[in-house]
This record gives structure tokens, C-alpha cells and sequence, in this order.
């Protein structure tokens, strides 16, 4: 009987030791994870619990952001937006990127300090810069009318144009220091490698270094993308009133409703899109190296 | 005499005891917008109100005080206890029962008030007006002064802009389609948003917070704008070449009122009683371009006449323009108008 009973492995003190180190990690993301739960997942449980209040169970709320028809553009639109922007951050900030990562360390520090400068700025503070120079006597337009370029000034804000414009300048950090992270951990002796063996500049950029960047461009993407979809100060200062995004219809419908319910309704279907997005990256990409590139 | 010392200890502290009772009763916490105007009140409302009553009053400031007014509502405790608020605000406050039902027997400053400036939950404190205003680089000679004009691009050529809220932008179209400014309510929300998809083509922008409206007006991004007449004229003291007319305004305002279940409700009472009286109401207008929610106040003869001309709850100014009936924007009409304005603002 005795012999059936199964047997404990034996502890190895390295076993042991590397038990008792998990539980020191576990103790020390302690804290945040602490913070996290009583901040963002209670909350964000409570939110979804009220959007199916109304002084009792109800669907009304979803019931009428699926029926509707300004809900579905207000999505169509966030999407469109946050599609084209992100893939115009990705084509402005992969160059930047790229020379920041391959540039002698004093230049990469001017290049990367003129992409955390406007960071630093506020959002709200660049939104009206920005209406500054794109408005109908903005800088733009009259520099272009006094260059004879245009007879009359071009609609560049007020409308989807000055909003994403506005929208990609703020966003271009999130794509730019994902990518110069990822850029700048490619050893030089792949490319080095890759030239030696015969292969073009083209060639070698496209074969080693575009892949090996790949995990950047997801991240960048990724945060982008995601930051856009939930942009509320930019579009409204900048659209003119008429580029209605998601975040905005979650303000007005606070107003709008007696409760938090329609407004929380809102938010989880826009929360879940961002879930499906994610989870349709993982499939191509591990989560881990896109939150972490190695 | 040990006996007597310890009578005077126990005197003394029963006084403290009565004072410090007296002094928590005599407190309460107000709440406005912030900014020049809650600046304005301090000087000219809560300052002489806290002295005249003995009271203190803490101040906190909102600038959108409906999310607080809901949470703090449904929470039973509130922290607030008067509010200056959008009128808009109290009468929805009012009906969901986050707001206490006015004793205008303790109001007698209110009494001689019109009837259209009190509701059962909140009083009038303070008008200002949605005005047509325009640049006077554009229209030089017979500028547009209603809102036919408005709407007529062939006549007024240039660019335009409206507040995007339905709230006295849906009376513009009903005024600019013929409709008197006295017999606008109930509105004809059906032929408001016919008339205001005329315009939309036109529209440049449709602005959201005060200083947009400005700005856009200073900057010559548009040429003719519906503004609030603060903000019109702050440009005007401030040089800009614009004007504006009180011909078809909007006459809106915010009311007090006081958060259900408020621990202070006598104190905020004699607090509300205080703040409508003429005398405190006739300082508005002396530093800021609101007028006063009482009209008593331009008897009293603190408001010189030229200042009066000047203020959008001036009698004559009054007469003609709109009263905003706010009981019809909280009745289901009007909730069910509000909701429409986002898919008007959206469909192409």
C-alpha cells in the first residue's frame, strides 16, 4: 500500500529556491495587480453591469445601438479614421524610426527629442494650434493663396481631414518608439550578413530587417490604432461638429439618458471591438512580443 | 466658588458646544461653472451673502455639473448643496428626484418674480442670451439682425456657424421660418429640422464650447455665428470689428437649485432667499455680461442705465427675444427632439 501511495519528488533546492522566487515575483506585482483590479476591472465590471440597467434587466441599451442607424456610423467612422491614421502613422514614423535606430547616438538623441517634445504638449493645446495654421485664414491657407498656389482656401479642418491630421500628429510617438525599440535591437551582423552573401540593399531590407520589424510594427499599430479609436478632444475640435466619433456619442448619451446605462452600452461594444482586434492579432502574433517586443 | 468656576468651565463650553452647532447649520457648499463667472459671484453674491446670513459658504465649481448632480443624487449623501446650474439641469434633476422641491415660503425674494423664471425645483439667477452676431468687416452696411437673414446665403453671402446642441438652435430655424418668438412652444420639431437641413450646407462649423465660438468669430472663420452675447461682447471690448443684435435672441438661463437630501436645506433656503435678493442680484451686471435673474434688480438703481441697455434680461431686451420654456426641452417632446439632433448632425 505504502508503495502505491505516490511519492513526492524529491524537493531540490534549486526546485525550492525557484519556488520560493515565483512567490516573491507574485508578492511584488502585488501591488499593481491590486491596482488594476480596484481601478480599472471593478469599474470596468460595474460599466458593464450598468449597461444592462434601467431600473431593472434590460437590453434597451444594445437594442438600440444595433437598431439605431447613428450608431452604426458613428462606428463606420471611428474605424475608417482609425484605420487611416494608423496606417499613415505607420508610413511617416517607420522612416523616423528607422533613422533614429541606424543614426550615431548624438543625432538619435535629436531625432528622438523632436518626437517626445510635442508629446510633452497638451492635447488640447495642439488641437488649437493646429486650428490655427489649417483654417480658412490659418497660416497654411494664406501661405498657399499668397504663393498664388490656390485662389480660394482649402477646407483642411472642420472636417474628417483636419480631424485625422490632428489625430496622427498626436499619435505618432505611439507609433515611432515601438518601432525605434524593436529597430534598434536588430544586430547590425544580420544586415551585415545579408549584404555579404550578395543580397541588394532592397533585397536585405525586405528579407531580414522589414520581418525582424515586424514585431514593432504590431506594437505600434496596435497602440495606435487602439488610442485612436477612443479619441474625444481632437475630433470635437477639430471636425467641425461633424466627424461624430464613438467617444463622443458616450458623452452625449450621458447627457442624453437619464442613466449610465446607454452611455456604458456604448463603451463595452466599443471595449469588445478592441477585444475581437486583439484577439485577431494574437492569431498572427503572440500578445507577449507585441506588448513586450524582444 | 470651585462650584462657581466649574458652572462658568461648563457654561463656556455649552457655548462653544451651541456656537460650533450654529456654525456647522450655517454652512453650506455652493457650486457654479468656475471661471470669470463664478469669480463675478464671489465678489458680488457669495461674499455679501455669507456676511448678510453668518453663514459659510465652501465653493466648488463644475463646469458640467449634471454627471455630479446624478451621482451625488443617487447616492443620498450629497456633498453639494446649492448649485448654479443650466435651468435644463434642475427641471431634469427636478423629475428624476435629484433635486429638492423649492418652500417659496421661504423665498420671498422670489415673489415678485415672473412666473415663467420659477420652477418648482429652482429660481432664476442669472440670463444670458444665444444671439445672431457678425463680423462687421463683412457686412458693412445692412447687417443681417434676424434669423431670415440667417438663412438667406444669397442675400448674406459667407461663412456660417451654430452651436451644435439642438437647445435655441431649433428656435432660430422655427424664428428664420416665420414663426413668432412668442408662440414658438410647443415646437414644431419636424419643421425645425426641415429648415435647419436648408442651412447645413452652409454651416462651417458647428461649435461646441464657448471659446470656439469666439475664436471662430475673431479669427474671421466664419462671418455669421448664433454666440452667446458674453462672448460676442468680450470680443468687442477686446476690439474685434463684430457686433451683435438682441433682435431674436434666445433668452436662457441658469437657475439655483438644491441637491435632494441636502444636510444644509435651511441654511441653502436662506443661501437661495439671499443670492435672488435685488440689491446682491443688481451686482452681476456690474462685473460681468450677465443680467440679473431677478428683474427687480433694475429698480434698485445700482444699474446704470447705459449698463442696462446692454444686458439680455433687460426689460426692453427681453421683449424681444425668446424666453427658452425649459419645461418643454425636459417634457418627453423635447427629450425625444434632443436625441434626434445626433443623427441630423450625422446624416449627410
Amino acid at each position: 500500500m505504502q508503495a502505491c501511495a505516490p511519492t513526492p519528488p524529491p524537493a531540490t533546492p534549486s526546485r525550492r529556491h525557484a519556488r520560493r522566487e515565483d512567490r516573491l515575483m507574485l508578492a511584488l506585482a502585488a501591488p499593481a495587480a491590486l491596482v488594476v483590479l480596484l481601478l480599472l476591472v471593478l469599474p470596468m465590471a460595474w460599466l458593464f453591469a450598468q449597461s444592462f440597467y434601467d431600473g431593472g434587466f434590460t437590453l434597451q441599451h444594445y437594442r438600440r445601438i444595433f437598431t439605431e442607424r447613428i450608431y452604426f456610423d458613428t462606428f463606420a467612422l471611428t474605424f475608417r479614421i482609425s484605420v487611416a491614421t494608423t496606417l499613415l502613422a505607420l508610413l511617416l514614423g517607420y522612416p523616423v524610426a528607422y533613422a533614429a535606430a541606424r543614426l550615431p547616438q548624438r543625432w538619435r538623441l535629436v531625432v528622438l527629442g523632436l518626437v517626445l517634445v510635442p508629446f510633452w504638449t497638451s492635447v488640447l493645446v495642439r488641437a488649437y494650434a493646429w486650428l490655427i495654421l489649417l483654417q480658412r485664414t490659418g497660416v497654411v491657407n494664406k501661405g498657399l493663396q499668397a504663393a498664388g498656389l490656390i485662389d480660394s482656401p482649402l477646407p483642411l479642418v472642420h472636417n474628417e481631414l483636419g480631424t485625422m491630421i490632428g489625430t496622427l500628429h498626436i499619435l505618432l510617438p505611439f507609433m515611432i518608439l515601438p518601432l525605434y525599440a524593436t529597430m534598434q535591437k536588430i544586430p547590425h551582423d544580420l544586415l551585415m550578413a545579408g549584404s555579404s552573401l550578395g543580397g541588394s540593399p532592397a533585397h536585405v531590407f525586405r528579407r531580414v530587417f522589414l520581418p525582424l520589424s515586424l514585431p514593432g510594427i504590431v506594437a505600434g499599430c496596435t497602440m495606435v490604432f487602439v488610442l485612436c479609436l477612443g479619441f474625444y478632444i481632437t475630433p470635437e475640435l477639430l471636425g467641425g461638429g461633424k466627424t461624430i466619433m464613438v467617444s463622443m456619442v458616450v458623452s452625449r448619451n450621458v447627457e442624453l439618458y437619464n442613466q449610465w446605462g446607454a452611455a456604458s452600452a456604448v463603451s463595452v461594444v466599443l471595449l469588445a471591438c478592441v477585444f475581437a482586434i486583439f484577439a485577431l492579432i494574437g492569431r498572427f502574433l503572440p500578445l507577449e512580443r507585441v506588448v513586450a517586443p524582444r | 466658588m470651585a462650584a462657581r468656576q466649574y458652572q462658568r468651565i461648563a457654561a463656556a463650553v455649552l457655548g462653544a458646544a451651541a456656537s460650533t452647532a450654529a456654525l456647522a447649520a450655517g454652512q453650506i457648499t455652493f457650486v457654479s461653472q468656475g471661471g470669470a463667472w463664478q469669480e463675478a459671484q464671489t465678489q458680488g453674491i457669495l461674499e455679501p451673502a455669507a456676511k448678510q446670513l453668518g453663514i459659510t459658504i465652501r465653493q466648488d465649481s463644475a463646469p458640467d455639473a449634471w454627471p455630479m448632480i446624478k451621482t451625488q443624487g443617487e447616492t443620498g449623501k450629497p456633498v453639494w448643496d446649492v448649485v448654479d446650474t443650466p435651468t435644463v439641469n434642475c427641471l431634469r434633476g427636478g423629475k428624476a428626484g435629484l433635486i429638492e422641491t423649492l418652500d417659496y415660503g421661504k423665498l420671498p425674494n422670489a415673489k415678485p418674480m415672473p412666473a415663467a423664471y420659477k420652477s418648482p425645483y429652482s429660481v432664476a439667477y442669472e440670463f444670458y442670451s444665444s444671439v445672431l452676431a457678425y463680423s462687421k468687416d463683412t457686412y458693412k452696411t445692412n447687417p443681417p439682425s434676424t434669423w431670415a437673414d440667417f438663412w438667406d446665403v444669397k442675400k448674406y453671402p459667407g461663412h456660417r456657424s451654430l452651436r451644435n446642441h439642438p437647445l435655441a438652435t431649433l428656435e432660430a430655424a422655427l424664428m428664420a421660418d416665420g414663426v413668432a418668438p412668442d408662440k414658438l412652444y410647443p415646437l414644431d420639431v419636424d419643421r425645425a429640422f426641415r429648415k435647419l437641413e436648408e442651412i447645413k450646407p452652409y454651416i462651417t462649423v458647428w461649435w461646441t464650447s464657448g471659446g470656439q465660438s469666439a475664436q471662430l468669430l475673431h479669427d474671421g472663420e466664419v462671418d455669421m455665428i448664433m454666440a452667446w452675447n458674453g462672448r460676442v461682447s468680450d470680443l468687442i471690448k477686446s476690439g474685434a470689428n463684430v457686433a451683435y443684435t438682441y433682435n431674436q435672441g434666445v433668452l436662457q438661463s441658469t437657475h439655483l437649485c438644491i441637491l435632494k437630501n441636502s444636510p444644509n436645506l435651511e441654511t441653502a433656503h436662506a443661501f437661495v432667499n439671499a443670492a435672488i435678493s435685488p440689491e446682491l442680484q443688481a451686482n452681476i451686471p456690474l462685473s460681468i455680461d450677465y443680467g440679473p435673474g431677478n428683474p427687480e434688480a433694475f429698480k434698485t438703481g445700482k444699474i446704470p442705465a447705459a449698463r442696462t441697455q446692454e444686458l439680455p434680461s433687460a426689460p426692453e431686451n427681453a421683449a424681444r427675444q425668446a424666453l427658452m420654456a425649459y419645461e418643454w426641452w425636459t417634457s418627453p417632446e423635447g427629450e425625444a427632439a434632443e436625441k434626434r439632433w445626433l443623427a441630423f448632425m450625422q446624416s449627410k
